[in-house]
C-alpha cells in the first residue's frame, strides 16, 4: 500500500513547474525594475513605492474595495431573506428553487454580464450603478446556496424550543436562527468579496472601459503597456489585501464561534 | 391570525418571484432580442433568424465555440485522470508529504484568478513558450486538477484501508486492488470532480485571457473583445449555450427523477 504513495509523484513535479514556479516569477518581477535581461537582480521596493505614492493608483484600489464591500453587503441583505424563505417552503419547492438559482451559474460569466448591456441601455444609469448590478447578478446565487446551506441544516427542534420557551418569532430569529447561519454568511462572503475585488470583466462591459478598478489596471500594465514588474507588483497588493481581509473574517467567525 | 398567515405567505412569495425575475429576466431578454430583425438592442422590430446566420457565418465566432469545447474535454480529461491517480496517492503517502501538496494545490482555488493567470502568463513568456492552443490546455489542466483532488480527497479519508489490504492480502496485484477495489467506492466523487473541473473550464474567462495567444479565442475572450460594440450575434450565441446548459440540466435533473417514480411504480 505505501507503494501507492508514489502515484503522487508526477503530479507534485507538475505543480512545482505549473504553479510554485510560476508563482516565485511573480515575485521576481515585482521585485525587480524593467530591463534585467542578465540573470542578475537587483532587489527593488520601486514599483511598490510608484504604486503607493500615487493618488491615482490609490483611488483606483479605494475603489475596489468599496465596490466589493458594498457587494457583499447588498448580496447579505438580498440574499438572506431569499434564503431563509427559500428554506421555510417545502422539501419539494426547496429543491425546485434551489435549482432556478444554480441554473444560470452555469452560464458563461460573461455571457451573463453581456446579457445585461441591452437592460441597461433603457435607463440613464451611471457605471458605477451598472457594475453594482452586475456584479450582485454574477455573485448572489453563491451568497445565497451558501446561507442556504447553512439554514437547511439547522436543527427545527431549536427553533420548535425557543418558541416553547416563550419566545417571539423576532427572538427566535434573532437569537437561534441567526448565529447558527453565521458559519454560512461567512463562507459566502469569501465567495464573493473574492471575486467581486480582481473583477475586471465586468467593469469593462459594464461600465463601458472608462471605469478601471484594480483588475482593469492590472491588465493594463500587462497588456497594454507590457510593464510586467509593475503589474506584478500591483496584484501582489491585491492579492496581500484579500489575504488579509479573508483571514480577517476568519477570525470574525471564529471570535463568534466562541462567544 | 389567519389573514396575518396569507399576508406573510404573500410576502414571501412575492419576494422570491422578484428575486427570480432578477435572475431570469436579462436571460429571456438576450433570448428574445437574438430573433430581432434590427441591430437594436431595446426595441423589437420583428422576428428574423438574421443573427443565428451571422452568427453561423461568423468564423471567429464559430472558432471561439470549438475551441472552449476543445479545451474543456481535454483539459477535463487529463485532470481527472491526475486529479484521481494523485489523489489516490497522496492518501497513500505521510503526511508531511500529504500537507505541503495540498498547500500548493490549494493555491490557485484561492488565489484570484488574475493572479494565477499572469503568473502562468510570465512563467510561459520566460521560457520562450509560444502561448497559443498549447499553453492555454496547460494552463487549464493546471486550474482544474486542484478541484478534482479537492472533490475526491474527503471520499478517500471515508474508505477503510483494510479493504484494499485485504484484496492485496488474498492475492490482487496493486493494479487490481486500484482498480476493482478502491477506484470503484470513489466513482461518485470522480465523476462530480469531472463535471467541476468541465464546468471551470468551459466558463474560464480570466486565465485563459492571459495565457492564449493570437488568433486562439474561447467564448468568454470573443465576448470580452466585443465591449465596445454592440453585436447582436452575441445574444444569438448566448442563446445557443442557454439551450445546450438547459437541455443538459433537464436531462441530468428529469431523468433520476422519473427513474425514481418507475421504481415506485414497480415496487408498487
Amino acid at each position: 500500500m505505501k507503494s501507492f504513495g508514489r502515484m503522487a509523484y508526477p503530479y507534485m513535479a507538475w505543480i512545482t513547474v505549473f504553479i510554485v514556479i510560476p508563482m516565485i516569477m511573480i515575485m521576481l518581477y515585482a521585485f525587480t525594475v524593467q530591463g534585467n535581461e542578465t540573470l542578475i537582480f537587483h532587489f527593488t521596493l520601486a514599483n511598490f513605492a510608484r504604486f503607493l505614492q500615487d493618488q491615482t493608483f490609490l483611488n483606483v484600489l479605494w475603489n475596489s474595495l468599496r465596490i466589493a464591500v458594498i457587494t457583499t453587503l447588498c448580496c447579505i441583505i438580498i440574499g438572506y431573506p431569499a434564503a431563509f424563505l427559500i428554506a421555510q417552503q417545502d422539501e419539494r419547492k426547496q429543491g425546485i428553487m434551489i435549482l432556478l438559482i444554480t441554473l444560470p451559474m452555469w452560464i458563461n460569466m460573461l455571457v451573463r454580464t453581456y446579457a445585461w448591456r441591452g437592460i441597461m441601455l433603457h435607463f440613464d444609469l451611471s457605471s458605477e450603478f451598472k457594475i453594482f448590478v452586475g456584479m450582485i447578478y454574477n455573485f448572489l446565487p453563491y451568497m445565497i446556496i451558501q446561507i442556504y446551506t447553512s439554514l437547511a441544516k439547522l436543527d427545527k427542534n431549536l427553533i420548535t424550543a425557543a418558541q416553547d420557551l416563550g419566545a417571539n418569532p423576532l427572538q427566535t430569529f434573532l437569537k437561534v436562527t441567526l448565529p447558527l447561519s453565521v458559519p454560512g454568511i461567512i463562507s459566502g462572503i469569501t465567495l464573493v468579496f473574492l471575486p467581486a475585488v480582481s473583477s475586471f470583466f465586468i467593469p469593462k462591459l459594464l461600465g463601458g472601459g472608462d471605469y478601471v478598478l484594480i483588475g482593469n489596471l492590472i491588465e493594463t500594465y500587462f497588456v497594454t503597456t507590457g510593464d510586467w514588474n509593475f503589474g506584478s507588483a500591483i496584484s501582489l497588493i491585491m492579492a496581500a489585501i484579500i489575504l488579509i481581509s479573508m483571514y480577517l473574517t476568519r477570525k470574525l467567525d471564529r471570535q463568534y464561534q466562541e462567544d | 391570525m389567519d389573514k396575518k398567515r396569507k399576508g406573510l405567505r404573500f410576502g414571501s412569495g412575492f419576494y422570491l418571484t422578484l428575486i427570480m425575475l432578477f435572475f431570469y429576466v436579462p436571460i429571456l431578454y438576450v433570448v428574445v432580442f437574438s430573433f430581432n430583425n434590427s441591430k437594436s438592442l431595446t426595441s423589437f422590430t420583428g422576428f428574423s433568424l438574421m443573427w443565428y446566420e451571422k452568427m453561423f457565418a461568423n468564423r471567429t465566432m464559430m472558432e471561439s465555440i470549438y475551441y472552449t469545447v476543445l479545451v474543456a474535454v481535454i483539459a477535463t480529461v487529463v485532470s481527472t485522470v491526475v486529479g484521481t491517480i494523485t489523489a489516490i496517492g497522496l492518501s497513500k503517502s505521510r503526511r508531511l508529504v500529504r500537507e505541503v501538496v495540498t498547500q500548493i494545490n490549494n493555491l490557485p482555488v484561492m488565489n484570484p484568478d488574475i493572479v494565477t493567470a499572469i503568473s502562468l502568463m510570465l512563467f510561459f513568456i520566460s521560457i520562450n513558450m509560444k502561448t497559443g492552443l498549447l499553453t492555454l490546455i496547460l494552463a487549464h489542466i493546471t486550474f482544474c486538477i486542484p478541484y478534482v483532488i479537492l472533490s475526491i480527497m474527503p471520499k478517500l479519508r471515508q474508505l477503510d484501508d483494510n479493504v484494499a489490504e485485504a484484496a492485496l492480502d488474498l492475492g490482487a496485484t496493486p493494479w487490481q486492488a486500484l482498480t476493482k477495489v478502491i477506484i470503484p467506492q470513489i466513482k461518485d466523487a470522480i465523476l462530480s470532480g469531472a463535471l467541476i473541473a468541465f464546468s471551470m473550464s468551459f466558463d474560464d474567462f480570466v486565465i485563459s485571457f492571459f495565457t492564449t495567444g493570437p488568433g486562439i479565442n474561447n467564448i468568454s475572450i470573443y465576448v470580452y473583445t466585443m465591449y465596445k460594440r454592440i453585436n447582436p450575434s452575441i445574444n444569438a450565441l448566448s442563446s445557443l449555450i442557454i439551450l445546450v446548459i438547459a437541455t443538459v440540466l433537464v436531462i441530468v435533473n428529469v431523468v433520476p427523477m422519473l427513474k425514481n417514480r418507475k421504481k415506485r411504480e414497480i415496487e408498487a
